[in-house]
């Protein structure tokens, strides 16, 4: 075929030979081996699970409009908060970004057709599906009232469905460590053989940095989960001080797991960000190692500090003097980090569409996120703040602001790459403008409640709050107006958006050099392999209204691998 | 599911809950400073406010100055400028590093003060259960509302009955977890006359958020000694039953017909109560007495296995005092409510008891 319709074939849109249509019927999705699939198959399963767990928080939000009952008793709030939390941040953030990003565009980065253990992979995804199946049984059977954090003795004497919730959690533990386990060997072993550890771009290195949290401190939760199921059903006397056993060991080993699970939860999240700081700037990224070397940093550093959520447990002095030291230590690479987006788009030409757009919101909000973090690393402050709304506030701010704006800027960026439809760019940018604002109002209020003294897990309060939450209540339902704007633009997009090629904004990395959507097999030629963050290697195509690498316009005769074969 | 529509049944308790204390000479990010330790929270709060305000203000605005700046529109390129610059990294990266030194310093040395008792503190002992607080006193007082002096320190001894608590007050800045299992410690010395808010703030189950109290600092000894103070001997045993009741069982019971986490205690007596396991029990002098030392082997139909035994906590006395209490909740009954003869006496004199009884001790809480 002639030059311009192998181009348009391999890096323009493509309606027929892509991964979408490549076969057909639900079986061909739910038992795909396709990392493309198991992306999209993950990223609706966590969508529901926001949602689900979104509607819980408007209910919560919703009694606590005013100080006393409104329309939930205290065992209802009670439960309304703890599967709020744990569908949270079992089922949609720990799994989000790398199970829905992740999974659909590292391979891609990396100019391989597909993760190193495909099989692996769909079970992750079915791990996925089972552990939020048993967090859902708690949900209708007993419920559960002990928070996401499942402290003794109160989880092992409470009638709610523990084991239910801790066996659901168990299992996504394992979903986690598989992917973790898959992403590393991937991106050791399958990236070409030009593709240095400094070609790799910044979400490669976000990836695998979670990946060894993922790896190392998951099985810790695993084992403790198993124990508070042994503690209430043969009490062994290892967290039941009825039994000779102490609580704030429970806490000890939950929150080993749990402070690099934050981790997990941000990383990726950071790594999204730099890819969109960079391509939205036309401009490649300032201060490429350091970040790649900040991800590294904060993940050892994130082991050592778990006791920062302890001060007030009851644990010695010294280890939490040693403990907040070390605290401190772990913002600088993720001051870092901010520092060097900035430097990014500093002489840049910077392209304000949605995707951007939610990079300039991370930037501020998880930029008073963490802020937050060093009024609560300082032991004085902590002894008042700690348990109060200002918690509350500040890992919400890090969460939501943080690693959602994240997903969905990145899920807006990798959107025409994934679906090959260009989103509403105008609903777009309202969504993330009612995120943002709908976000602020509901929770820098919070800050100061907290401070003043309002406790956390809260079903009643005194009156002195009852403007803050009513002004947290309200800024909720706009948040939540605002993320469903956002995700019905990106659902409408797949139906109805315009038609686009491989490349729409220029971007570097190697997922942009193959078709919109992708083949089934990612590449159907020679990559060519170059800088991720090199934008004067792109030249924009005008027939095919998209960019293509500029040596690939030079030599156009790349050889065409065979058709691929049907799963 | 099923479970959680069974919780629409059980209405909310009628709270013994005092009436949260007035707010005043609160700044814009704390309530009122009435201990020492404001001086080691306030200050350092606000140096980290206007440092990460500075850093924030400074990051927002370049951000914002830059893409305005170097916006993407016709005729704009993308400029040439380096991608790296190890001197600034290494600038960026320590500088602030000296702020962060700064507050760990100070913030440990604020955190020194407040867990290092002074020798002169006086001692009170802290109960937490699910879901009051109870104080005892060095002159063997006990109250469910805290009562301090002014200007002197005071260690607080704490347990825990049940699960985890956590003894916040805002306005003295400090809080401690009160753990099961062992004791834990913690100090304050209160500056400032008044009445303040004390918050359980670790969760601890379904009242959670009712287990709060007040805590008013008197200007003397004397003062505070006639606010903790309660006759138990020269009082009848229905006021000290009931004094007893707020104290230890008000928690999970009210004293009406609304249950809470344990059925409401009203009305009951001569009842015939239906059980778990589906036998009928007639409420009597032997069943309230088992019901608090035996629990677990007679519960109330609808309600969980999760009433802690008194056995050993509470004295024969206290439970005559109890039963005469609870038994004055059933209307008829009162004229029986144990060898009760003062109020028996009081009765036929006044023909109220309940208003004169209620009236004389009633700040004693």
């Amino acid at each position: 075929m002639s030059a311009t319709a192998q181009a348009q074939k391999l890096f323009g849109h493509a309606d027929e030979n892509n991964f979408l249509n490549s076969s057909k019927g639900i079986k061909s999705w739910l038992f795909t081996l396709d990392h493309k699939r198991i992306g999209i198959m993950y990223l609706i399963g966590v969508s529901a699970a926001l949602f689900l767990a979104g509607i819980f928080a408007l209910v919560l939000r919703s009694e606590l409009f005013t100080g006393d009952e409104n329309f939930l008793t205290e065992a209802q709030y009670n439960q309304m908060f703890t599967l709020h939390g744990a569908i949270m941040v079992f089922a949609f953030i720990i799994p989000s970004i790398p199970g829905a990003l992740g999974n659909f565009v590292l391979p891609m980065m990396l100019g391989a057709k597909d993760v190193a253990f495909p099989r692996l992979n769909l079970c992750s995804f079915y791990l996925w599906v089972f552990g939020t199946a048993f967090l859902l049984t708690a949900m209708l059977t007993n419920g559960l009232d002990t928070g996401w954090t499942f402290y003794t003795p109160y989880s092992i004497t409470t009638t709610t469905a523990v084991i239910y919730a801790t066996l659901g959690a168990f299992i996504l533990g394992f979903s986690s460590i598989f992917t973790g386990l898959n992403f590393l060997v991937t991106v050791n072993t399958m990236r070409p053989k030009a593709m240095g550890w400094f070609k790799l771009p910044l979400f490669i290195w976000s990836l695998y940095a979670t990946a060894i949290i993922q790896i190392l401190a998951t099985p810790v939760l695993g084992i403790t989960l198993l124990l508070l199921i042994a503690e209430r059903v043969m009490h062994i006397g290892i967290f039941d001080p009825a039994y000779g056993g102490d609580p704030v060991l429970f806490q000890h080993f939950f929150w080993f797991y749990s402070h690099p699970a934050v981790y997990i939860m941000i990383l990726p999240a950071m790594g999204v960000i730099s890819e969109l700081i960079s391509v939205y700037s036309h401009k490649k990224i300032f201060g490429y190692s350091f970040i790649a070397f900040s991800s590294v940093a904060i993940a050892l550093l994130g082991f050592l500090v778990w006791g920062h959520h302890m001060f007030t447990s009851g644990q010695s002095p010294l280890v939490t003097l040693v403990f907040s030291a070390i605290t401190f230590s772990v913002a600088i690479p993720s001051a870092v980090k901010v520092f060097n987006w900035l430097a990014t788009l500093y002489k840049g030409s910077i392209k304000l569409v949605t995707p951007m757009c939610y990079a300039l919101s991370f930037i501020f909000l998880f930029g008073i996120g963490g802020l937050t973090g060093l009024f609560l690393g300082t032991l004085s402050t902590d002894i008042h703040l700690h348990d109060t709304y200002f918690v509350v506030a500040h890992f919400h701010f890090v969460m939501v602001g943080g690693t959602l704006t994240a997903l969905l800027g990145g899920l807006y960026h990798w959107w025409p790459k994934m679906f090959g439809r260009m989103y509403n760019d105008l609903w777009g940018r309202i969504g993330c403008f009612l995120v943002f604002a709908g976000f602020n109002l509901t929770f820098f209020p919070q800050f100061v409640m907290g401070s003043r003294g309002m406790p956390r897990r809260y079903a009643r309060y005194d009156p002195e709050f009852e403007i803050f939450h009513q002004a947290s209540t309200i800024g909720a339902f706009v948040l939540g107006i605002g993320i469903l704007i956002a995700f019905v633009t990106l659902v409408h997009a797949v139906f109805y958006g315009k038609k686009v090629g491989g490349n729409p904004f220029g971007a570097a990395s190697l997922e942009w050099q193959s078709s919109s959507p992708p083949s089934f097999h990612n590449f159907d030629h020679k990559i060519h392999m170059n800088d991720p963050y090199d934008f004067s290697a792109m030249v924009y195509d005008e027939e095919m209204d998209t960019y293509v690498q500029r040596d690939f316009i030079d030599k156009p005769t790349a050889p065409v691998v065979p058709e691929p074969s049907k799963v | 599911m099923l479970n959680f529509i069974n919780l629409l049944a059980q209405a909310e308790s009628e709270s013994l809950v005092p009436a949260a204390p007035p707010v005043k000479d609160q700044t814009y990010w704390f309530p009122e400073a009435a201990s020492t330790f404001a001086k080691d929270v306030d200050p350092l709060f606000m140096l980290i406010f206007w440092v990460s305000l500075v850093f924030f203000i400074g990051i927002v605005g370049s951000m914002i100055y830059f893409v305005i700046k170097y916006r993407d529109r016709p005729g704009h390129k993308v400029q040439k400028s380096s991608s790296h610059n190890t001197a600034l990294e290494i600038a960026w990266s320590v500088l602030p590093g000296f702020l962060l030194i700064w507050f760990f310093v100070d913030g440990a040395r604020g955190f020194f003060n407040m867990r290092v008792t002074p020798d002169n503190a006086e001692q009170i002992q802290v109960i937490a259960r699910q879901f009051n607080w109870e104080f005892h006193y060095p002159n063997g007082d006990a109250t469910t509302e805290l009562h301090l002096v002014r200007n002197r320190p005071v260690e607080f001894v704490m347990e825990s009955r049940d699960v985890l608590h956590s003894f916040f007050v805002p306005a003295f800045r400090q809080k401690q977890d009160v753990v099961p299992g062992r004791y834990t410690y913690t100090w304050v010395k209160p500056t400032k006359e008044g009445v303040y808010r004390l918050y359980c703030t670790e969760y601890c189950g379904d009242s959670h958020s009712l287990m709060k109290t007040n805590v008013t600092v008197h200007n003397t000894s004397e003062e505070r000694d006639a606010a903790t103070y309660y006759p138990w001997e020269d009082e009848t045993p229905i006021n000290n039953g009931k004094r007893l009741f707020n104290m230890k069982c008000s928690g999970c019971h009210n004293a009406s017909d609304v249950p809470k986490t344990g059925p409401g205690l009203a009305n009951i007596w001569g009842k015939e109560e239906t059980l778990a396991d589906g036998t009928k029990r007639l409420v009597d002098d032997n069943y309230f007495r088992n019901s608090l030392l035996n629990p677990g082997s007679e519960i109330v139909a609808g309600y969980a296995n999760q009433m802690p035994s008194f056995q050993g906590k509470l004295n024969d006395d206290q439970i005559f005092w109890l039963r005469a209490y609870i038994k004055s909740l059933t209307p008829g009954t009162e004229a029986e409510a144990g060898a009760d003869t003062k109020a028996a006496e009081e009765t036929n004199s006044d023909g109220d008891s309940s208003e004169k009884t209620d009236t004389s001790k009633s700040d004693a809480k």
